[in-house]
C-alpha cells in the first residue's frame, strides 16, 4: 500500500513539474535582450525604459538582461536561444561585422532600412557611419549609443612637470614617452589582453590612416604589406613603454594610474571618462584627452545597438521598442546616464558633460572608422584569431610570426581573397 | 529472491535516471564528436563532414601547444605538490597531538571554498605590481625583508602556470591530507611496532612499512587530483582572466566556442580533453570495482 502510495505521489510530483515548465504567454510584450545589468547601463536602460511605457502603455517590457562582463555571458545564452528556435524579439548587440557576420549570416536579424527611412534616421546619423553598419546596403541595426575608441587620456600635471605637450603624431609621442621614462615614470599604462588588443587597433589608424586602416577590414589593404609591418613595428615599440604588470591590471586599474600620476598616458575608450568622474575626478585638471596619436579628425567608434529578430514572438511591439531606441527622446534619456554619447547628431548638448561634449562635435564632424576588439569591422571568428594571434606575440615576441599569423587570420575570414 | 512485482517497480524507478544519463551524457558525446567532424563555424548549425581536420590543426595549432605545455607544468606542479604537502600534514596529525580534530578541520576547510572564490583571493595576494604599488605577498616579503622571494607570480613568462597552480595546492592539500589520515589509520599499530622492536628508524618505518601500505592512496589521489588538473578552468580565469600565456585547453575550447563561434574546434577540444581524463579515470574505476567486488 505505501510503495503504492508513494508511486502515485512521485508521478504526481513529476506531473506538476512538468506542468509548471509551461508558461502562459499572453498580451503584448517585448522581450528585450541586453547585458545591462549593472551601474549606468542597467540606469540608462531603465530611463529609455520609460520612455518606451509612456509612448506604449499598452506593451508590457520584458527587461531579459543577463549579468556578465561584456556580454559574454550573455552571448552564449542568447546563442543557446537562437539554436533552440526561442529568440527573443530583440538583443543587443555591438554594431558592425560582430552583428552582421554572426546573426546575418545566420539569418536571425531582419534588415530595418524601411524603419531608417520613415523615422527619418538617415538624416541625423553620420553618413560614413551607415556602411559600417550595413552588409549587401541592409541595415540591421538600430545604434543607441556611441563611445569612441582612439581616445588618449593623459595626466596634465605629470605631462606639464616633465615639459611634456600632448602628442599628435606617432614620432611626436615616441619622443614624449621617451622623456618621460628617462624621468622614470612609466609612460603608458596598459591592462589586461583585451586593452592590448584595443591598444593595437589604435596603433594601426594612427600608423596607417583612415582609409588604409578600413581597407584592413574590407581587403583592400594587404595585411602583408610593408605599411601594416611598420604600423605593426610601431605597435612592438609603443609596448616597450608599458607598465610591466600589465596582464594583472583590468582597464580600471590601468586607467586609475593615470590619474593617480603613476603613469602618464593610457589609451581606452571613453567609457573612462565615466570611471574617472565616478573617482570624483574634475576634467581637464585631474585628466584630459586627445585622440590617439595619428588619428586626429577621425572618431574610431563602438555601439551598442538593438536589432529586430527573424520570427520575433510580437514582431509590432519590437519595431516599437527600435523607435524608441533611435529617437532623440530614447537617446536623450539613456546616454548621459550611461555616459555615452548620441548616435543622432540632433542630441540636445546642454544635458552632456564638457568632454562628451567635445565628443559630440566630433561624432558630428569627424570622419567615422570602426573598433576592432568591440566588435565594429571584424565578426568574432576573425577577432578571436587575431585575439589569438595578439596572445601569441605579446608571448613571443616575433613580429614576422605576428603578421604572418594576421595575414592568414584574414584569409581564413574570407575578407582576403 | 525478488518478486516479480518489485523487479517490475525497481527498473520502472531506475528507468528516468538511466534514460537521463543516457541522452545527457552519451548522447550529447556522440553529438560532440559529429561536431568535431564537421566545419561547424558561425550560429548556425553545418554538419558538412570535415574528416578529423580539426584534430590536425588543433596539433599544428601554436596556441594548443601552449595549451599542452600549460597543462602538463600545472598536473606536475599541483600533483606532486598537494600529494607532499597532504602526505606531510597527515604524517604530522598523525602523531596523536592535542586539538587534531581542529587541525584536521582547519587544513580540510580549503576544500570547501569554491574554485572562484580562492582564485580572487590569490589573484590579491599573487599582485605582480612593483615599486610603489607592491601589493600582496610581494609587499610581506617586502615587510619580512625577503626582497628576494618577491616575484611575477602568474605573469612570470613560461612558468606563470605554476603560480595558478600553488592556488590550487592550498586549496587540495587538506584534501590529500583527508586521503591519507584514513590510509595511516587503517595501517594495523601491530606492524609499526614489530618493526620499531626490530630496530626500525621512524624514517625507516615510513619508508618500508607506511609508504608501500599507502600506496593504493597515493594511486587514488594521483587520479583525482590529475582529473582535475586536466579540467582546470575557473580558477584561472579567476585570476588571470582570458590571457593566452596562462591558456588551457578548456579555457581554448569555451573561447573559441562562444568568442569565436568555431564550434567544430570547440568540440575538438573538448573531445580530447575527455579522451584524456578518461585515460585516467577508466583503469582507476575498473581497479576499483574489481577489488571492491574481491573484498
Amino acid at each position: 500500500m505505501n510503495k503504492k502510495l508513494f508511486v502515485l505521489l512521485s508521478v504526481l510530483v513529476v506531473a506538476s513539474l512538468a506542468l509548471s515548465a509551461c508558461g502562459v504567454k499572453g498580451g503584448d510584450q517585448v522581450e528585450v535582450f541586453s547585458w545591462w545589468t549593472g551601474g549606468g547601463e542597467a540606469a540608462g536602460l531603465e530611463a529609455m525604459i520609460k520612455v518606451f511605457k509612456a509612448e506604449y502603455p499598452d506593451i508590457e517590457f520584458v527587461n531579459a538582461a543577463v549579468a556578465g562582463g561584456a556580454g559574454t555571458n550573455a552571448r552564449a545564452v542568447l546563442a543557446t536561444r537562437l539554436q533552440a528556435g526561442d529568440p527573443p524579439d530583440s538583443w543587443q548587440g555591438h554594431a558592425g561585422q560582430e552583428l552582421i557576420g554572426t546573426y546575418v549570416a545566420g539569418k536571425q536579424i531582419e534588415p530595418l532600412n524601411d524603419l531608417y527611412t520613415s523615422e527619418g534616421w538617415m538624416d541625423v546619423m553620420p553618413g560614413t557611419l551607415i556602411p559600417l553598419i550595413s552588409d549587401g546596403g541592409n541595415i540591421y541595426s538600430v545604434p543607441v549609443n556611441i563611445h569612441r575608441a582612439n581616445v588618449l587620456w593623459y595626466n596634465p600635471a605629470v605631462l606639464e612637470a616633465n615639459g611634456v605637450s600632448v602628442p599628435t603624431t606617432m614620432d611626436e609621442w615616441f619622443a614624449a614617452m621617451d622623456t618621460l621614462q628617462a624621468a622614470g615614470i612609466t609612460p603608458l599604462a596598459l591592462g589586461e589582453q583585451w586593452t592590448k588588443m584595443h591598444l593595437m587597433e589604435t596603433v594601426l589608424l594612427g600608423s596607417l590612416g583612415a582609409d588604409a586602416y578600413n581597407g584592413l577590414w574590407d581587403g583592400s589593404t594587404d595585411w602583408a604589406s610593408a605599411e601594416v609591418k611598420a604600423a605593426l613595428d610601431n605597435y612592438a615599440k609603443v609596448l616597450t613603454y608599458t607598465n610591466t604588470d600589465s596582464a594583472s591590471l583590468s582597464w580600471q586599474d590601468a586607467s586609475q594610474l593615470v590619474i593617480n600620476g603613476d603613469a602618464a598616458f593610457n589609451v581606452m575608450g571613453d567609457w573612462a571618462e565615466g570611471y574617472f568622474r565616478e573617482l570624483g575626478k574634475t576634467p581637464e585638471t585631474d585628466y584630459g584627452w586627445a585622440p590617439t596619436p595619428g588619428s586626429v579628425g577621425v572618431f574610431q567608434f563602438l555601439s551598442d545597438s538593438f536589432v529586430l529578430a527573424v520570427g520575433a514572438p510580437d514582431p509590432e511591439a519590437a519595431t516599437a521598442w527600435l523607435k524608441i531606441a533611435g529617437s532623440k527622446a530614447g537617446q536623450e534619456a539613456f546616454n548621459p546616464v550611461k555616459g555615452s554619447i548620441c548616435a543622432r547628431t540632433d542630441c540636445d548638448k546642454t544635458l552632456f558633460g564638457v568632454y562628451l561634449q567635445s565628443a559630440m562635435d566630433d561624432w558630428a564632424s569627424n570622419t567615422v572608422v570602426g573598433s576592432l576588439t568591440h566588435g565594429v569591422v571584424a565578426n568574432d571568428s576573425w577577432k578571436s584569431e587575431i585575439d589569438t594571434a595578439l596572445g601569441l606575440y605579446i608571448q613571443g615576441g616575433d613580429v614576422a610570426a605576428f603578421q604572418a599569423a594576421l595575414v592568414a587570420a584574414c584569409a581564413s575570414s574570407g575578407a582576403c581573397k | 529472491m525478488f518478486k516479480d512485482k518489485d523487479r517490475y517497480l525497481s527498473v520502472v524507478l531506475i528507468a528516468p535516471s538511466i534514460l537521463a544519463v543516457f541522452i545527457f551524457i552519451y548522447v550529447f558525446i556522440g553529438w560532440s564528436v559529429r561536431v568535431s567532424l564537421s566545419k561547424w563555424k558561425g550560429l548556425s548549425a553545418d554538419y558538412t563532414w570535415n574528416g578529423i581536420k580539426n584534430y590536425i590543426d588543433l596539433f599544428a595549432d601554436p596556441r594548443f601547444h601552449v595549451d599542452i605545455r600549460n597543462t602538463l607544468i600545472f598536473t606536475g606542479v599541483f600533483v606532486v605538490g598537494s600529494i607532499l604537502l597532504g602526505f606531510f600534514l597527515a604524517v604530522l596529525l598523525d602523531q596523536g597531538l592535542k586539538g587534531e580534530g581542529f587541525f584536521r578541520s582547519l587544513f580540510l576547510f580549503p576544500m570547501a571554498i569554491s574554485y572562484i572564490v580562492t582564485g580572487v583571493v590569490w589573484r590579491w595576494l599573487m599582485n605582480p605590481a612593483t615599486g610603489s604599488r607592491t601589493s600582496g605577498l610581494n609587499l610581506l616579503f617586502s615587510y619580512l625583508h625577503l626582497d628576494f622571494l618577491q616575484n611575477a607570480w602568474h605573469t612570470t613568462p613560461t612558468w606563470g602556470i605554476a603560480a595558478i597552480a600553488l592556488a590550487a595546492i592550498w586549496q587540495m592539500s587538506g584534501y590529500t591530507m583527508a586521503l591519507y589520515l584514513a590510509g595511516l589509520r587503517s595501517i594495523p599499530v601491530e606492524l609499526r611496532e614489530a618493526a620499531q622492536i626490530d630496530g626500525a628508524s621512524e624514517f625507516q618505518v615510513y619508508r618500508y612499512i607506511m609508504l608501500p601500505l599507502l600506496s593504493p592512496v597515493t594511486l587514488s589521489a594521483l587520479i583525482i587530483l590529475g582529473h582535475m588538473s586536466l579540467k582546470v578552468f575557473d580558477l584561472i580565469i579567476a585570476v588571470a582572466g582570458k590571457q593566452l600565456p596562462l591558456d588551457v585547453p578548456a579555457i581554448y575550447m569555451w573561447q573559441t566556442t562562444f568568442d569565436g563561434l568555431f564550434y567544430g574546434r570547440g568540440a575538438a577540444i573538448g573531445i580530447l580533453l575527455l579522451i584524456s581524463v578518461a585515460v585516467l579515470i577508466i583503469p582507476y574505476i575498473r581497479y576499483t570495482l574489481k577489488t571492491e567486488t574481491q573484498s
